[in-house]
């Protein structure tokens, strides 16, 4: 699975991509995020704020229950800015 | 049609492109949005010497063309351009056109604003902000930019 981050998150997390394998009961956004902020204090700190979070799954704009697999393209970035 | 690039844009030469040998054309509306040299950063108006603007290459553009098809799906236009801009930009630069054609103004004025409006909460951009002073702010969404594409929400769909 190839995570993808934008933004302040990029600093937060401290670097832009990277290849992850979570293990398989990783389903979901939602459990994405978990499983990803107990990997250390910068994760848990980028993706602390929930509510505000962006996600896209395969450059798509996904929910927290939308499901993620082996493959997947998933990025996390702020509410978008452009214009 | 949508272009995703570095370089400026010169205003004139596109929007003559856009109804170049078309008679069916009864008005064109365009918007230019532009680089401010003041800004709000932490509850001060601070002044700004430039914007970056950072994007998710791929899904910027099919976000861009998945909200031109939209305008075209809602008003009859007969032409329509998003043009988004990247990278560093000094204040007075252009960083986005979005413009629309019609027969009559009334579908060239909305759609040109629908356009923008949806962009703003939808394209993955970004923008940080150099001060004068020398710090660097990423650009907080804006509670009104939600509200302003609430407005062209149908009541048919989900709110994101």
């Amino acid at each position: 699975m190839k995570l993808v981050y934008f933004a302040w998150l990029k600093a937060k997390v401290g670097h832009a991509e990277e290849e992850v394998a979570p293990p398989a009961e990783v389903e979901t956004v939602a459990a994405l995020m978990d499983w990803l902020s107990a990997r250390g204090a910068g994760y848990a700190e980028a993706l602390a704020d929930r509510a505000t979070i962006r996600v896209a799954v395969n450059q798509e704009y996904a929910k927290p229950g939308d499901r993620v697999k082996p493959g997947d393209e998933v990025a996390f970035f702020p509410p978008v800015t452009g214009g | 049609m949508i272009r995703v690039q570095r370089e400026d844009f010169d205003l004139g030469a596109e929007l003559a492109a856009l109804t170049q040998g078309r008679h069916d054309i009864g008005g064109l509306c365009s918007f230019v949005g532009l680089v401010r040299d003041m800004a709000p950063i932490d509850g001060e108006t601070t002044g700004i010497s430039a914007m970056t603007l950072e994007h998710y290459p791929g899904m910027t553009e099919k976000m861009l063309a998945r909200i031109e098809a939209e305008a075209q799906e809602r008003w009859p236009l007969s032409a329509s351009l998003i043009i988004h801009r990247y990278g560093r930009m000094e204040p007075g630069e252009q960083i986005v056109l979005v413009a629309a054609a019609s027969a009559h103004r009334e579908a060239a004025f909305e759609a040109c604003h629908f356009l923008i409006d949806w962009l703003k909460t939808k394209a993955p951009f970004w923008k940080i902000e150099s001060t004068d002073d020398g710090r660097e702010a990423w650009v907080a969404a804006r509670d009104s930019d939600d509200d302003a594409a609430a407005r062209w929400q149908r009541s048919d769909e989900a709110a994101e």
